[in-house]
């Protein structure tokens, strides 16, 4: 058995949210200036060009991309050889998550009761945990910022197997449509195939931190997230909703086997600020 | 963009008629933050005739919850949040005569109706641009409801803010509408 201990783990979790929240994903900063120089649209172009020079502003000045700083949420995978040391795993995960935003100047965005009180917790806790164990003797985590804009525009349909791959589309797309200016365009788009309902979310906010210049391994799925994404460009919202080539940088699908009555699709959106960091320990 | 109008704050109701959806400008001067939990307040103590702690008549109100000031920094990093959220309350606060909403993405029918009533504008300020807007605010004066932490109003005072106007007060819109077919 491998010893990690709950003090590393705490630590990689604040460094996790720390850099996510300071520091774009090189290969989405290399995607929107890539949609700033494609732009048609003057509007666009300008709100794309304040995203570019809002990277270069934030890493000066020390602030985070976006006020928003986000939900904390943390998928682990834990290898099964290896043995916490020094207290409870999702202790030092909620500590970590306490440090990154108490001391790194940082939102606290989250309220402890959702419907009466809606009181703040002071320290962004608690954070959203997903624990898978895996094979091996590391534990791989991986943090998201989850910003609420496009958080709130992601939709989850319980589609019959009969709606196929075109009503499959047309809820990707129906939900970009929806959602119009309010998600920070250009977004990110997650989408969880299968499953049941609960598995096709997870799939879907874990697709939205997908690297940029991945396709679905299933040629057939990787031509649905070509074919969604442009489609959705072709809704003309454009960066900020001033119109437009790029709506989207990207769509990734996840799938996931699921119940002979169903075709569960889950679609989380994120923005362009689309804040994640991943170590292993 | 070159050349782009430097529009000042509070806004004049010359102003409010000179500006069109679709045109970028740049706001200087200054206006308060309010968000949803600041909202709720506001239009609770309007319903019970209470006095509100800050004027509205002739003001702009930022959607805005900033994350914490660095030493040495007026503010945080401080971009708009979705203003649809805001629809519920903010045709009362334009019967108060506010004049200018900064915030992101679409309104309702309703709140352009009142904007047009009351003869209003509203701003779009480019959301996940808030460090570099947070250059833009050179102080921020807590004004009111400091336990609601960062939805707290705050009196900002804007510098060559960038914005586009989204809706102006005849009720146009710069936003593409992509209604469901
Ligand atoms: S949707 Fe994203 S970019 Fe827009 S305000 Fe929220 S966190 Fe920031």
């Amino acid at each position: 058995m491998r010893e990690i201990s709950c003090a590393q783990i705490r630590a990689a979790v604040a460094q996790l949210f720390l850099t996510a929240n300071r520091q774009i994903a090189p290969d989405i900063r290399q995607a929107v200036t890539d949609a700033a120089d494609r732009e048609t649209s003057t509007a666009a172009r300008y709100a794309l060009s304040q995203l570019t020079e809002n990277y270069v502003c934030a890493e000066e000045d020390g602030l985070p991309i976006c006020q928003d700083t986000g939900l904390a949420v943390v998928f682990a995978e834990v290898g099964q050889e290896v043995r916490i040391t020094g207290g409870l795993f999702s202790d030092a995960v909620t500590a970590g998550v306490r440090d990154a935003y108490t001391e790194g100047s940082l939102r606290k965005s989250v309220v402890d009761d959702p419907l009466f009180d809606r009181t703040n917790t002071l320290d962004n806790c608690p954070p959203i945990l997903h624990t898978a164990l895996v094979s091996g003797d590391r534990i791989h985590l991986l943090g998201i910022a989850k910003g609420f804009g496009s958080e709130n525009m992601s939709r989850i349909g319980m589609l019959t197997p009969a709606a196929g791959e075109a009503g499959v589309l047309r809820y990707i797309v129906d939900t970009a449509r929806l959602a119009g200016p309010n998600p920070c365009p250009p977004i990110i788009v997650g989408v969880g195939i299968g499953g049941d309902f609960e598995q096709a979310a997870l799939l879907a906010k874990r697709m939205t931190a997908r690297p940029l210049n991945k396709r679905h391994p299933d040629p057939r799925y990787a031509a649905l997230e070509t074919r969604a994404l442009s489609e959705i460009n072709a809704l003309g919202i454009g960066a900020a909703g001033y119109g437009g080539v790029t709506t989207a940088l990207n769509v990734a699908i996840a799938t996931a086997p699921t119940h002979i009555a169903g075709l569960p699709v889950a679609v989380n959106i994120c923005c362009h600020a689309s804040r994640h960091a991943e170590i292993n320990l | 963009m070159t050349d782009i109008r430097e529009v000042l704050l509070p806004l004049t109701d010359e102003t409010v008629s000179s500006l069109r959806a679709g045109e970028p400008v740049l706001l200087t001067g200054p206006c308060y933050t309010a968000r949803d939990a600041a909202h709720k307040r506001l239009t609770e103590m309007l319903a019970r005739g209470e006095a509100l702690p800050m004027p509205l008549a002739g003001q702009t109100v930022y959607y805005v919850g900033p994350s914490p000031a660095p030493a040495g920094r007026p503010i945080g990093a401080a971009g708009p949040t979705s203003s649809y959220r805001m629809d519920a309350y903010t045709p009362a606060l334009l019967q108060q005569g506010l004049k200018g909403m900064i915030g992101k993405g679409k309104r309702s029918a309703e709140v352009v109706d009142a904007m047009r009533r009351h003869h209003a504008v509203y701003f779009g300020a480019v959301g996940g641009a808030a460090a570099l807007l947070s250059r833009h605010i050179t102080a921020c004066e807590l004004i009111a409801f400091p336990e609601l932490q960062s939805e707290a109003v705050c009196r900002l005072t804007l510098e060559r803010f960038p914005v586009l106007v989204l809706i102006d007060c005849e009720g146009r819109s710069a936003l593409v509408e992509t209604p469901i077919i």
